[in-house]
This record gives structure tokens, sequence and C-alpha cells, in this order.
């Protein structure tokens, strides 16, 4: 008879480990699978991404001035020039939301350096987090979404959310001093959170970066503020005037900086070197385009580049993983 | 008449080396899918080395098999038990083979590489497609399950003949004398 008991209570704990590692008891926290069903809303854009569901392709070649060589053993800082694919986007599940309406604009490019090591980078207009940790911006998320009845966002919510996180002073700020410009092509895109970049003795230097433009507003094609599709139509006239240039600029932490945590900004005294000029010479539409299928995973670096341990960094892999499989499977069964 | 009542040597040290493997790699990967830690980085790279690991210890294993005759079940064992036995261990090899080669298109198809520790890098088996990605990544996941259910079903049923029916195939598969 005991081992009738024995034999139950083995089996019935296998059991249960087995249901535990499928996620069957921790419904309460935070998991890729939560973050994205957040960020797709009740009406998924099937096939689309969950997040910047709405963009334009592009290709061009990064222009390396070499200086960042000694810092990084990644090829792609040698001196010369690399082809490379990416993505401007707007922030939204929503992929034919008007362009003029997202408070977020995205730029991400995935560069292949010729050791056959990828690079793939994802950058956005703020140059700060508001939060921290993933938790914190799973409930960042969740005030800010619009009340499933009333569809309205609700400002006490938002308020309360931002007074119970001082730590999202900085991007207060950078939010009420930040007008988008008329252009993709004269919006500066952040890396926000901080890498390492690794040299040949292998040490390591933490960064961030920035892709400045070297257009402005005053020097642009002009904008048409009627059309949902306002910044796709300008960038296309711009491409077709000159190529779009950026230059990508990075900044070294110093002990001061702490380079996990992505909601401070690093002063501008941080010693800066220009790596290259992104040179965007080409465009295609989102749908059929090479961009289309691609998943920008910031955590897909070449030797020589690292991820640093910030919280938010290191989740955005499986949180774009979740986003990737999703679409992929909506799109494997409806073709 | 088969008459050896042991696994060989061989055949058990590469049973329980990949009995501690998959069960880790299962867990593993059924987190990391979907946690949001900090730890998932390197998870992933762990990952994809001990998957590396016992797409070659499969190998080893199916080469095993063929050289050193395996005991065959006790007569008392009914006709439908002997079958789901049988069954059962053509799904665990299946899912031995069929999930590091799904893990491993799954990556190629989405153009990430597989590192073995940092030591190789195999080799991209397709070129970059999101339906082909989508498949291998949902097959994957859903052998992950089926693999699960069929060790649930062979630990039961070994543990069943090792306490209840004590009749040797618990401990055929274990070191030292064992009835």
């Amino acid at each position: 008879m005991s081992k009738k008991i024995t034999l139950m209570a083995i089996i019935t704990l296998f059991a249960l480990t087995i249901l535990y590692f499928t996620g069957a008891f921790n419904r309460d926290v935070v998991t890729a699978q939560r973050f994205v069903n957040l960020q797709q809303g009740d009406n998924a854009h099937e096939g689309f991404r969950r997040a910047h569901a709405k963009g334009i392709c592009l290709a061009g070649s990064f222009e390396s001035t070499g200086e960042l060589a000694k810092y990084s053993q990644a090829k792609v800082f040698d001196l010369g020039a690399t082809p490379f694919v990416g993505r401007f986007s707007i922030a939204g599940n929503n992929p034919t939301a008007p362009d003029l309406k997202a408070p977020v604009r995205s730029l991400a490019f995935s560069i292949t350096s010729n050791d056959n090591q990828e690079w793939r980078v994802a950058m956005n207009t703020p140059p700060v987090m508001a939060v921290a940790t993933p938790d914190a911006f799973f409930k960042q998320l969740q005030a800010l979404s619009p009340d499933p009845v009333t569809k309205k966002r609700n400002p006490e919510k938002i308020k309360a959310f931002f007074a119970a996180h001082p730590e999202s002073a900085a991007f207060n700020d950078w939010k009420a001093s930040y007008t988008p410009t008329n252009s993709f092509a004269t919006e500066q895109y952040h890396s926000i959170n901080a890498f390492y970049l690794v040299d040949k003795n292998d040490e390591k230097h933490a960064v961030r970066w920035i892709a400045k433009p070297q257009l402005s507003d005053e020097n642009i094609q002009p904008l048409n503020n009627d059309s949902p599709d306002a910044l796709q139509l300008q960038l296309k006239d711009q491409v077709a005037q000159s190529s779009v240039k950026f230059d990508m600029l990075f900044s070294f932490a110093t002990e001061e900086d702490d380079e996990n945590n992505p909601t401070v900004l690093w002063s501008q005294s941080r010693k800066t070197i220009n790596a290259g000029t992104l040179v965007i010479s080409r465009l295609q539409a989102q749908e059929g385009g090479v961009c289309e299928n691609m998943n920008f995973d910031p955590l897909v670096l070449p030797t020589g580049i690292e991820p640093s341990a910030d919280p938010i960094l290191r989740a955005r892999g499986a949180a774009y993983a979740e986003s990737f499989r999703r679409r992929a499977k909506e799109v494997l069964l409806t073709n | 008449m088969n008459t050896i009542t042991k696994y060989s040597a061989s055949s058990m040290l590469i049973h329980w080396a990949m009995a501690l493997i998959i069960l880790s790699m299962l867990f593993l990967g059924l987190s990391m899918v979907q946690s949001l830690a900090v730890w998932q980085v390197e998870a992933i790279q762990l990952h994809k080395s001990f998957g590396v690991l016992a797409l070659i210890l499969v190998t080893i294993r199916l080469i095993n098999k063929v050289l050193y005759k395996s005991p065959a079940l006790p007569p008392s064992v009914p006709k439908p038990q002997a079958l789901a036995a049988h069954l059962t261990q053509v799904g665990l090899y299946a899912s031995m083979i069929l999930m590091p080669i799904s893990g491993w298109l799954m990556q190629s198809a989405d153009e990430r590489t597989v590192s073995f520790f940092g030591l190789f890098t195999l080799p991209n088996l397709v070129s970059k497609n999101i339906e082909v990605y989508a498949f291998f990544r949902e097959a994957h996941g859903l052998i992950a399950y089926a693999f699960l259910l069929f060790i649930f079903m062979h630990v039961s049923a070994a543990l069943y003949h090792g306490l209840i029916k004590q009749d040797g195939v618990l401990g055929s598969m274990l070191p030292g004398k064992h009835k």
C-alpha cells in the first residue's frame, strides 16, 4: 500500500513540476506573452508587428570613419562602407495609423559585416525610458492604455503612475520639450539602452549611441499634414531628391553613469565618437519589402558588441520574439 | 529469445546523461520563452549550446543502440502495455531527434547563429524566411509538449515497474544489482 502512495506522490510531483514550468501557476508574473497581449490589444492586426506596426523599408550604406574600431572588435566599425537594410516606423499596433498622431518614431536597421556577423539595431526618438524594469514598463503601458469601456485614456491613472515613478523625470522632461519634426529624416534616434563595446584586449566600454540627422526641417521637402501617410510620403520625396544621412555618435559612460539604468540621461560632456554615417538611398513599401519579415531584436549583436545588464534591454529579446512568433504563425497560416 | 536483463554500461551512461540534459533543456526552454528576466539572454545561449550537445549525443545514442542489444520486457508484461511502452519509446526517440533539428532550423530561418559554447558555429541550413521560421518555431514548441508527455509516461511506467511490479524493468537501466 505505502509503495502505491509513494508512486502516486512522485508522479504527482513530477506532473506539478511540468505544469509549473509551463507557467500554469504564475498568472501574475509579467511574461513576454502578457506583454505582447497588452501591446496588441483586443483586436490584433494579424500578420503585423504588435508594436511599431506601421513602417517603411529602407536600404543604404554605413560609411564607417574607422574611429570606433579601437574600441570594438566589430568589423562594421573598420574604415569602409557596409550595406544595410532597415525600417522607419511609428509607435502603435495599428498598421494604418495616421503618421502624425504617433508619439514615438523609430529607426531600425540590420547590418552584416564581411565576416558574416549581423548587428540588429532598434532606436527610438526618446533618449531614455520612463522606468527601469519590465514590470514597471508593463504598468506604464497599462496606465497609458485606453479604458476598455470609454476607449479613452484615463488622465488620473496616468498621473498616478508617473507620480509613483519619480525615475520617469528625465523622460517627462524630454516629452515636455520634444516637438516632432516634419520628417523621419530630421529626427534624432537613440539606442536608449547601453551596450558594451569590446576591444581587441577584451576591455569593455559602456556606450549609448544616437543617430543624428544631417538634415533639419529648414532644408527638407514639404510635409502634407492632411495625409495619414504624411511621413512616408515626405520621406519618398526626400530620398528622391538626395540620400538621407545620419551620423552615428557613440557616447562613453564614465564612473558617474550607470549603464544598467535606462531612465537617466548621460551628460552631454561625455566623450563622443562619430562612428560613421548611415546613408539611406532607397525606400521600399513595407508590404513585400525587405524589412517586412525582419525582427529588429537589439540583442542580435556581432562579436565586439555586448548587451549591458539593463533589465529593459534584456527583456526586449523575449518580447520581440513573442511578437515575431505570433505574426510569423499568422503569415504561415494565411498563405 | 533475447536473454539479457540489463542495458550496457554505455547505454546507461548516455540514457542518464541525456535524461538530465533533456529535462533541464525542456524546463529552461519553457521558462525562457516566457521570462523577461535579465538571465534570458544567457539562457538562450546555453539552450543553443546544450541543444547542439543533445544532437551530438542522440547521434551517438542511435549508433550505440545498433551496437548493443536492449533487454526485452519480461513476458509478464501484458501485450497492450508492451505496445504502449514501444510507442512511447518511438515518441521519445523521435522527440530527441526532432527537438534539436527544429531548433536549428528555426534559428537558421531567422538568420540567427547557433554556437556551441563559443567553440564553433553551426552552418545555416535555410535562408531567411518567415514562413519556414513559423513552421519550425511552432514545431519546436509542440514537440516540446509531446516530449514532456512521453517523458511523463516513461517515468511513470518505470516507477510502476520498480515500485509495484518489481519485475526488473527499472533495474535494467540502473547500475549495480537490482531485481
